[in-house]
């Protein structure tokens, strides 16, 4: 019963998910596609836990961890990509 | 017990599809941040909520925990840091349109 639930939840997120890619491919500003990038991803971390709770496997929460570490890692580098860009013009 | 937990997951799913949807439709890039970080937060959070009941006292749940503590910490800082650059690029703020003159 619980395995159905945690199932349609997984599935439930990506379709929420497919969403975002949409205003990823289409933002006007750079600015528009981190913020839907920003949400994948953190969308994703979830996905992995309830696929981890899901499953009974542990090694899924440290693929998760070490997912959102690099998820926060790549959008303070962008960001201060585009700053710099921006400086040198 | 189940039931709360249940609970707890509808809520996140809620949140999850509203905030995705006010990325879609929202008309600046400010609106958009607003509504993605609300609702993105929220809907991790609940859902994490969930399955640490759903989990009961057990190893999985501290692991659980600590990915929901860093997530708290950093999520904030990296959609501060997204309207910081939209800021100093110099995006100017959606305002609604009159019925003469530009914009």
């Amino acid at each position: 019963m619980g395995v159905n639930i945690l199932t349609i939840v997984i599935l439930l997120l990506l379709i929420n998910s497919l969403v975002s890619v949409y205003r990823v491919i289409i933002g006007p500003t750079h600015q528009d596609r981190l913020i839907g990038l920003n949400l994948i991803l953190s969308q994703v971390t979830v996905i992995m836990v309830v696929a981890a709770v899901n499953f009974h496997r542990t090694i899924y929460l440290d693929v998760a961890l070490v997912y959102a570490i690099l998820s926060y890692i790549s959008i303070i580098a962008i960001t201060k990509y585009f700053k710099r860009r921006r400086l040198r013009k | 017990m189940r039931f709360i937990a249940y609970l707890f997951l509808g809520m996140g799913i809620f949140f999850a599809t509203f905030g995705n949807i006010g990325i879609l439709r929202f008309p600046d890039v400010y609106t958009r941040l607003q509504a993605s970080s609300k609702c993105g937060i929220t809907s991790v959070v609940s859902i994490f909520i969930g399955l640490m009941i759903l989990e009961g006292l057990s190893f999985i749940t501290v692991r659980i925990l600590i990915i929901t503590i860093f997530f708290l910490i950093t999520s904030p800082v990296s959609f501060h840091a997204i309207g910081r650059s939209a800021y100093e690029e110099g995006i100017l703020p959606w305002r609604k349109k009159k019925t003469e003159g530009k914009q």
